[in-house]
């Protein structure tokens, strides 16, 4: 019942307090009852939970987070290139 | 990456590598670690990606994980469904609730039982549909069963705000909201009272992602500060879970005892003001609530404030509603479950009289369930 896939505000009907969502595609409403007043704006990442949204996604912290899970797969990657390296001295190009 | 992406949230959070990646980290970490620890992911959704993704697998030994009491549907105890039955079987009225709770079954079978023998009951999306049920049928009494943790409180609250605001006259409530906080704290003292003979205690706890979004991370405050607990509040995705557990054993290893928010992205340290604000104008504490297989946790539930007792459905049929405590069923074991003290596959009927289709236990019905994500992706177990 708690899963919340992120959706991506693309309408907002002030008359009704609703905002039309893009969740992976699918088009949704979502009411804006439980947020500040002209604080959703179109273009907006917003989680939902059973037909409201319940917070913005902070977009600077989402794309830090990915920023530091890359770093974590290229040190990763450095780290298995040169095992592999060390590994398989007979075939210096692997892992290029 | 420049711009943000809806896939890059989705998938961003979901890639098997970076999964792999912290796998590695945690190990490398653990082989530090002085102890064995338990962290308790309090929350059902948390329960439901662990089994899914099958992180037990990915950890190394000295790091277990405990699953808690965080869904909605499991800690419904007999007697609530027993009240959304009988007013269910009243004449004229509709029933609403939300999710899986039409199938738990109560003392007198579940709300699909209800359905089953002519009740109107009807399972909604959302609170915002009770409106529109309410008017297509001006002459029926609606009744709101509204379930759920912090995460779902305020969007009760909303409905009440439109009901009040808009003078609707046929929509009442039973409200059977519960908290986080006072229960953690009733998982950690009787923990602790079984501490030799259960020998598993809490560590630290993940933190629930979505209540924290509605209530903040400073509801959590109190555990390292008074408990010695760590917590760290971690986002329902698999990568954000890894993350999170390499947060707590780095506590560990740095001895350091401290709130922490993995899910920055989403959860602040007050959390939704306007939420709060708008569950504290109708809701006050109730001074116990009864938790399936955990009994009754002081402070743990809500109920309506006295003024709105016109909309209260369980003052308004308080004669008819009983009062009474009823016992779970004999072998299953979902209290120790939901107080971490056993896994679902120690359950002697786990898997058979028991499964989802034939729950004896709440923590078969929803699939937030332990032992629900327990049978479906019990697999994946090491
Ligand atoms: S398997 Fe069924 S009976 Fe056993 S603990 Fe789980 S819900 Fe209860």
């Amino acid at each position: 019942m708690c899963l919340s896939i992120p959706s991506k505000v693309v309408e907002i009907d002030t008359e009704r307090n609703v905002a039309i969502v893009d969740t992976m595609g699918v088009t949704r409403e979502a009411g804006l009852e439980l947020m500040e007043e002209g604080d959703v704006k179109i273009g907006d990442y917003v989680l939902l939970h059973i037909g409201f949204i319940m917070n913005k996604i902070d977009e600077e912290d989402a794309l830090e987070s990915l920023k530091v899970y890359n770093e974590i797969l290229e040190k990763l990657d450095e780290e298995e290139r040169r095992e592999l390296v060390q590994e398989d001295d007979n075939c210096p190009n692997r892992g290029a | 990456m420049a711009e943000l992406q809806l896939k890059d949230l989705y998938d961003g959070f979901r890639n098997p590598e970076v999964i792999q990646g912290f796998a590695k980290l945690i190990n490398e970490e653990s082989k530090k670690l002085f102890h064995p620890i338990n962290i308790m992911e309090v929350c059902g959704g948390h329960t439901h990606s662990i089994m899914k993704f099958g992180l037990p697998q990915l950890l190394p030994e000295n790091i277990n994980f405990v699953h808690g009491p965080g869904c909605p549907v499991c800690i419904m105890p007999k007697e609530r469904i027993d009240h959304a039955y009988i007013l269910a079987e009243l004449d004229d009225t509709i029933l609403l609730t939300l999710g899986d709770m039409i199938k738990v079954p109560g003392s007198r079978g579940s709300l699909q039982d209800a359905r089953a023998k002519g009740a109107d009951v009807r399972f909604v999306y959302s609170p915002l549909d009770t409106l529109k049920i309410a008017q297509d049928n001006p002459d029926k009494k609606i009744i709101f069963f509204a379930i759920g943790f912090e995460t779902t409180t305020p969007m009760t609250t909303s409905l009440i705000d439109i009901v009040l605001k808009r003078g609707i006259k046929n929509i009442y409530f039973h409200i059977n909201h519960v908290t986080v906080p006072e229960v953690m704290v009733e998982l950690i003292d009787s923990r602790d009272e079984h501490v030799d003979s259960y020998n598993n205690r809490i560590d630290a706890f993940l933190g629930p992602s979505h209540v924290s979004v509605i209530t903040g991370s400073k509801i959590y405050e109190q555990f390292p500060r008074d408990y010695e607990r760590p917590v760290v509040v971690a986002g329902f995705e698999p990568v954000d879970i890894m993350e999170a557990i390499l947060m707590i054993v780095r506590q560990f290893n740095e001895n350091r005892c401290e709130l922490e928010v993995e899910y920055k992205r989403l959860v602040s340290y007050d959390g939704n003001i306007k939420a709060q604000a708008l569950i504290d104008k109708y809701f006050e504490k109730a001074s116990l609530f009864k938790w399936r297989g955990l009994g009754n946790v002081p402070e743990s539930g809500y109920k309506l404030r006295p003024e709105f007792a016109d909309i209260d459905a369980e003052k308004i049929y308080a004669d008819i509603l009983p009062r009474e405590e009823i016992e779970d069923h004999k072998l299953c074991i979902c209290g120790d479950i939901l107080r971490g003290m056993a896994k679902p596959n120690e359950c002697t009927i786990f898997g058979t009289a028991c499964k989802p289709n034939t729950p004896l236990g709440s923590c078969m019905v929803s699939s937030e369930g332990a032992c629900a994500a327990y049978y479906k992706y019990g697999n994946l177990l090491k």
